[in-house]
């Protein structure tokens, strides 16, 4: 595929739990469990899930933050024109190669150095990589505050995180993590923590910067709202496996996975008088129908672009 | 660009004054820096008036100064049995400015006469506020070179603890696995030894000085528990997002470590730096008055010596003795902490309130 950006296949993720310091059995908790997808130049994949079903765990391996404990991660690679293996990458160049993904995180409280003002932080990433010299950076940063809205930008760089509201906050950390012209941001819940009113004006820059950046996002949520808004493409994670993704409309619209369905009927109708209709799934069946499929990890194709898990398929079809 | 300048030095400012603010608003830590500031004005008072003269260095050094202090006293006899009408025990007999016949063996003075004598340690007067000890040294002066020493020995080995457990704090937080187990096990061992008999038995080997102790208080001091807990602060830094988004853009080790995980416990050493002072003024003021410290003089010498020469027992006839050093040591101890506790309520994020 000529366009594909990033390239997911049977990502694992596995984290190994002691239990005592001289036992010798360990327990291992498969916090991903052999995810696959791929995500086009410029287009955006949500990924939603309930708690603990590794969406994080899967965004962490995605910005190198933790090591993946199986599969691989293929990138486009400007230079070469090919797709490059993050595992070939070391030293300078995985540095190098840093500069394309970048992470805007869930809490913008927690996401920015209390002791550091908004210019040293988003001036951060150039001393880092070393990029132009000390002029070039402090118009890139004057640039960039104006392009998220944070303006006048010379009332903004001196001051520190704790004077700013959270949603200026969130905009610094998306001006921090644009500033490096990524073509990928990982977005863990970016606008979960901020007031209503806010978000949406969060998320309509975050879609503009994309088109004029040509950007693609990774998107975690586990609002079905937002990621409509957002996504072209929802991927629905359960237990550490992906059990369908398709186009947003198609998934909303059409769910197939007892899980999706489940997910969707939940979606709260703000209309006292609506009877709601729960679509009930049985947890535990699902699980230990999962673990008993040998391909749980297979998807198949149930129409265009419209992927379902196989272990429930058979029941369907 | 000027006016970005001008914005960020305001904005300091602003942070400085709401520190101060809130400091401020602690009223024992307010009490502290009063205590403070009035020993370390004392400290660098000597030597002013060394220079400018209003001292003579003969009659006032503090270790070798003489000041004669000439003072009649009427020759009595004492009797034999108590109570007289003028004497109503025995401790009262001579009086201050008497002297007993039957100890004048070396004069052949009478009863009823006054004679010249040199009244060492004399009491306080308009010349010497807090009186001269028995070798006619002053004690004012004293007072201000045993807090010169104080503030030397303390601030010396704070910084030098805190700087040491700062750095292995944030190492041990921030490498984990065997680096950290050796410094946590280390540091139990360090918090186990007993500091004073430990430094009894160094200054039976060695001969310690000033700068001396404060190495090896600052060294155990740095080695022990502080090095826990500046790792616990450190371990809370290292997980939060802006280090991992540090990381993400491909920040080394090295730059996480100064630039991100410092910064963020360095207020925490502060206040463990300012806490370390009481303790090791305390310490110097132990082993100077045990006589294991080869110093010049100390508040804690100067307790010594009074002790030695049993001036200690008299009650408090010859307070000036005791009194004004065992004072020095408490307030200026207490002073410290005090200022610690206020310094606390500005950094500890659970007392802030803003």
């Amino acid at each position: 595929m000529e366009n594909t950006l990033i390239e997911v296949k049977n990502l694992e993720k596995y984290f190994e739990v002691s239990s005592g310091l001289f036992s010798r059995n360990k327990a291992i908790v498969k916090a991903v469990d052999g995810i696959s997808f791929n995500i086009p130049f410029g287009s955006s994949l949500g990924l939603v899930g309930q708690s603990g079903c590794g969406k994080t765990t899967t965004a962490r391996a995605l910005s190198l933050l933790d090591p993946k404990t199986g599969g691989d991660i293929n990138f486009y690679n400007t230079e070469t024109s090919s797709m490059q293996s993050i595992d070939e990458l070391e030293g300078e160049e995985l540095k190098k190669f840093r500069r394309n993904i970048q992470m805007i995180f869930q809490d913008p409280y927690e996401s920015l150095n209390p002791r550091w003002n908004i210019k040293d932080i988003i001036l951060e990433p150039l001393n880092i990589h070393n990029i132009g010299d000390l002029k070039d950076r402090e118009e890139a940063v004057y640039e960039i505050l104006k392009t998220v809205g944070l303006t006048p930008p010379e009332n903004y760089m001196p001051r520190y995180p704790h004077e700013l509201s959270g949603g200026q906050r969130q905009r610094v950390s998306i001006a921090r993590t644009l500033i490096m012209k990524p073509k990928f941001v990982v977005c863990d819940e970016p606008t979960s923590m901020l007031d209503v009113s806010i978000r949406i004006s969060i998320m309509d820059l975050m879609l503009n910067l994309a088109k004029d950046l040509e950007v693609s996002y990774l998107y975690i949520t586990h609002d079905l709202a937002v990621a409509r808004y957002m996504c072209d493409r929802i991927a629905v994670m359960f237990n550490g496996k992906i059990v369908e993704i398709a186009e947003t409309e198609d998934l909303l619209n059409n769910p197939i996975h007892p899980y999706t369905k489940r997910l969707i009927s939940s979606i709260p109708i703000p209309d006292p008088s609506h009877k709601r209709e729960t679509y009930e799934v049985n947890f535990q069946e699902l699980d230990s129908l999962i673990a008993d499929n040998p391909n749980s990890g297979e998807m198949i194709e149930v129409s265009s672009n419209h992927f379902v898990a196989t272990h429930d398929v058979k029941g369907i079809l | 660009m000027s006016n970005e300048k001008d914005i960020a030095k305001s904005i300091r400012r602003a942070a400085l004054k709401k520190n101060w603010r809130l400091f401020r608003r602690s009223k024992l830590g307010m009490i502290g820096l009063y205590i403070v500031i009035f020993f370390f004005f004392l400290s660098i008072l000597q030597p002013i008036l060394f220079v400018t003269g209003v001292w003579n260095k003969g009659v006032y050094d503090p270790v070798v100064g003489y000041s004669e202090q000439f003072q009649e006293f009427l020759v009595v006899e004492c009797p034999t049995e108590y109570p007289t009408e003028k004497y109503k025990n025995r401790s009262d007999c001579p009086g201050r400015t008497e002297v007993n016949v039957r100890t004048l063996y070396y004069s052949d003075a009478e009863v009823g006469d006054y004679i010249i004598q040199n009244l060492q340690p004399a009491p306080p007067s308009s010349e010497h506020i807090l009186g001269t000890d028995s070798l006619g040294r002053d004690v004012f002066s004293q007072i201000m070179e045993g807090s010169q020493v104080a503030f030397v020995l303390g601030l010396l080995s704070a910084t030098l603890g805190v700087g040491i457990s700062t750095i292995l704090g944030t190492i041990a937080a921030f490498f984990g696995g065997k680096i950290d187990a050796y410094l946590m096990r280390q540091s139990d061992l360090i918090l186990m030894l007993p500091t004073l008999p430990l430094l009894f038995i160094i200054s039976a080997f060695a001969e310690l000085q000033v700068w001396h102790l404060a190495v090896v208080l600052g060294t155990i001091g740095g080695l022990g528990g502080s090095v826990i807990t500046i790792k616990s602060q450190a371990l809370q830094v290292k997980v939060k997002p802006f280090v991992d988004s540090a990381r993400i853009t491909g920040g080394s080790q090295m730059n996480i470590l100064f630039s991100h995980v410092l910064p963020n416990v360095a207020p925490l050493a502060l206040l463990f730096m300012v806490f370390s002072v009481t303790g090791a003024i305390a310490s110097e003021s132990v082993l100077s008055f045990l006589g294991l410290l080869n110093i010049d003089m100390s508040w804690g010498l100067m307790i010594y010596l009074a002790q030695v020469e049993g001036f200690i027992f008299s009650g408090m006839k010859f307070w000036w003795l005791i009194l004004p050093a065992g004072l020095s040591v408490t307030f200026l101890t207490g002073g410290f902490y005090l200022v610690g506790r206020g310094l606390d309520e500005v950094f500890n994020p659970r007392l802030r309130d803003r």
